[in-house]
């Protein structure tokens, strides 16, 4: 429990230097391990600092424009490459991540623990707390997975059917590598060796009243726990803390939900008061945790038939999740810092 | 031991290509191209028999010609042959098949049954999963059009299977065909000068080549090779998949998005005027896209596409001719763009960095 107090500020990595008008004193600590993490980001970001030489830059920059030329002729000849579900490798890394990217270390200031957990390689089902109102907390994951993962492997996020029947947010989902959530589409990743994020609390657990923050709410029939154990795969719970309070959801306006066609209708202390300025997400302080992987290997093949394994799993999975959101919340310091 | 093969459908492109490739298999003895309109094309040694297969005169070509292989092309979403109506060509799928189906249930020579259908059967939606397989139930059966054509089809065939049980039953889900000469609607989207597609959505496309689909039928029309079994329902469809914004640009034809009822409007529009058959099924396509697996092809069937989707679609693109926005003029202007970047690079490293930050 000692490192509760050093985490926030001596875990950072290099691109989270975050002006700090406070304490400017513990920036060099963390400058020093930055050769070796810099390394496996290609893509850091630009944010161009006034105190750095700009010919010791201008190489950089070259590079940089030449890449990205090389990536403008690629995309407009259209000779880039999508898998089957969609998901575009190229603009994921090269646009929509460096997009997500200044919310996730700029505005949540997200802190990744045990990212050790996610295997290197092969199929693993991450199963995370879901929550805030909009599904936020899926892309940040998704950003630290990336870039916290030696690996830097890519989280193919499963996602509600109201996801791919809304114009512009289908076709960003489908390029980002997510796809709906159902058993047929997890598997077929899991089996080819992807690692697939999975949030089963759905709409009742991103649409829940701001009072029931950080309390899980059902975990579906527990699908997810079957096609794991059809792919062999280690399931991995992912207790994510800090998405609850970006919009605090004091209301439901269920009959214009109804008349709109989505599952709820958030009502929050500035959201529609505020119109478009009440949809700006409180700066909060994530912190995302991965835990102990569970196998499901040692299973025989008929396992993923019993009802009540199910049942037992999807509660140990469960169990899990809500005990280190405890943990994490009685470390949390702030909502904010 | 020579075979008579049945070919319905043979004044189609792609009836009157198989018609002309089946008779060089050195086991078959005889052609038979039936159709209810003459061919344009030559059918070779192939004897053609006019007659329509709505009417029950089909059961007597197949007594008359001792027929043991049927293969049932005549089930197309495309354009009414000379000048006839759309309901016509729903006529011939559908009530052709049943009169087709009830000869060959009489027929005591007939052995083997090759019906040409569709992954439209899948229909699309967003609830659908990303990947089809042939033992995925379509989420909502396919409200009109040639999806449901093709849905009703299999039904009978089915249906005839059970009956038939000593019938070799093969049905070919064809993914979009494409090619050289293909004359499908989509083929003709493909065409247009500029494409209107649907505001905030980029399907998935897969397609298959004109050729591999005649070496499919062809091995789906033989006695099954060693290891391999060719009756059943198959996915047809190329490796890989292009997004409707990657088709444009490899085309060099530009997009109009439009919302999806402007879009309706346009392709009922379009529809009136002839230009395109922009029907609601197409426009499904075109929203939702449609992914097939096709493990079952390669190792059940025995059948290794020479062409993948991207493939297909460059030779389909090739005998297109160029868009307004040729893919290489536009890559070139590119290059001009890096060139001119590299030139100032070179005269000083510090201009590039105060040109790129401004």
């Amino acid at each position: 429990m000692a490192d509760a107090k050093v985490i926030p500020f001596d875990e950072d990595r290099p691109r989270r230097r975050m002006p700090r008008r406070v304490r400017a004193v513990p920036a060099p600590v963390p400058a020093e391990p930055d050769p070796a993490a810099a390394t496996p980001a290609p893509a850091p970001e630009p944010a161009p600092e006034p105190g750095t030489a700009p010919a010791e830059r201008g190489g950089g920059w070259d590079r940089r424009i030449a890449g990205g030329l090389a990536f403008l002729r690629r995309r407009v000849t259209g000779e880039y490459e999508v898998d089957d579900f969609g998901y575009d490798k190229e603009l994921t890394d090269q646009v929509l991540m460096s997009l997500m990217r200044p919310l996730y270390d700029k505005y949540f200031r997200v802190e990744v623990k045990g990212i050790e957990n996610i295997p290197a390689e092969g199929g693993a089902l991450i199963v995370a707390n879901h929550s805030g109102t909009l599904p936020l907390d899926g892309l940040m994951l998704q950003v630290a997975v990336h870039d916290h993962h030696p690996a830097e492997r890519h989280l193919r996020l499963l996602a509600a059917d109201l996801v791919f029947m809304l114009p512009v947010v289908n076709e960003l989902a489908r390029k980002a590598g997510h796809t709906l959530a159902c058993a047929e589409d997890a598997q077929r990743l899991l089996e080819a060796g992807e690692l697939v994020g999975v949030m089963p609390e759905g709409f009742k657990g991103i649409g829940k009243p701001f009072g029931d923050r950080y309390k899980l709410q059902r975990f579906g029939r527990g699908g997810f726990v079957s096609t794991a154990l059809r792919a062999g795969t280690p399931i991995v719970p992912c207790s994510i803390v800090g998405a609850e309070e970006i919009y605090p959801m004091v209301g439901n306006a269920k009959t214009l939900a109804r008349l709109l066609g989505i599952p709820y209708f958030p009502v929050t202390p500035t959201f529609p008061w505020l119109g478009p300025l009440g949809a700006v997400p409180l700066p909060t302080k994530w912190t995302i945790q991965f835990g102990e992987p569970i196998p499901t290997d040692g299973y025989a093949a008929e396992a993923a038939e019993d009802p009540m394994l199910m049942f037992n799993l999807t509660d140990q999975v469960r169990e899990q999740i809500q005990h280190t959101l405890y943990k994490l919340l009685v470390q949390r310091r702030s909502v904010f810092f | 031991m020579g075979k008579v093969v049945l070919v319905t459908g043979a004044a189609r492109q792609l009836g009157g290509r198989f018609v002309r490739r089946i008779q060089r298999d050195p086991e078959v003895e005889r052609v038979i191209a039936v159709d209810a309109v003459t061919p344009p094309h030559r059918l070779g040694s192939a004897q053609f028999v006019r007659t329509d297969i709505r009417q029950s005169s089909i059961a007597r070509v197949l007594a008359e010609h001792g027929v043991d292989t049927v293969v049932h092309l005549a089930v197309t979403g495309g354009r009414p042959l000379a000048g006839g109506a759309h309901s016509a060509v729903k006529e011939t799928n559908v009530i052709g098949t049943m009169q087709l189906l009830g000869a060959c249930q009489k027929s005591p020579t007939v052995r083997r049954l090759v019906v040409k259908s569709s992954t439209s059967v899948y229909g699309g939606t967003p609830r659908d999963p990303a990947v089809f397989t042939e033992t995925t139930p379509p989420k909502s059966l396919p409200s009109g059009g040639f999806a449901k054509d093709a849905a009703e089809v299999e039904g009978y065939v089915r249906g005839f299977a059970r009956r038939r049980p000593d019938v070799a039953v093969c049905v070919l889900r064809f993914a979009n065909i494409l090619g050289p000469f293909a004359d499908s609607a989509l083929a003709e989207y493909f065409s247009m000068p500029v494409m209107p597609t649907v505001l905030g959505y980029d399907p998935r496309l897969q397609f298959v080549h004109e050729d591999d689909v005649l070496e499919v039928l062809r091995l789906a029309a033989q006695e099954p090779r060693r290891g391999t079994l060719n009756s059943g329902t198959f996915n047809i469809a190329g490796d890989g998949v292009l997004l409707l914004s990657q088709c444009s640009r490899r085309l060099g034809r530009p997009t109009l998005p439009l919302l999806l009822p402007a879009l309706t409007w346009v392709g009922s529009a379009l529809r009136a005027v002839g230009v395109t058959d922009f029907s609601p099924e197409q426009m499904r396509l075109l929203t939702h896209g449609r992914v097939v697996e096709t493990t079952q092809m390669r190792e059940v069937l025995g059948f290794e596409p020479l062409y993948t989707t991207a493939e297909t679609f460059a030779d389909f693109a090739r005998s297109r001719g160029n868009g307004l926005l040729p893919p290489e003029r536009v890559g070139r202007a590119v290059d001009r763009v890096a060139a001119m970047l590299d030139a100032d690079g070179l005269r000083d490293d510090v201009d590039t960095v105060e040109g790129a930050q401004r």
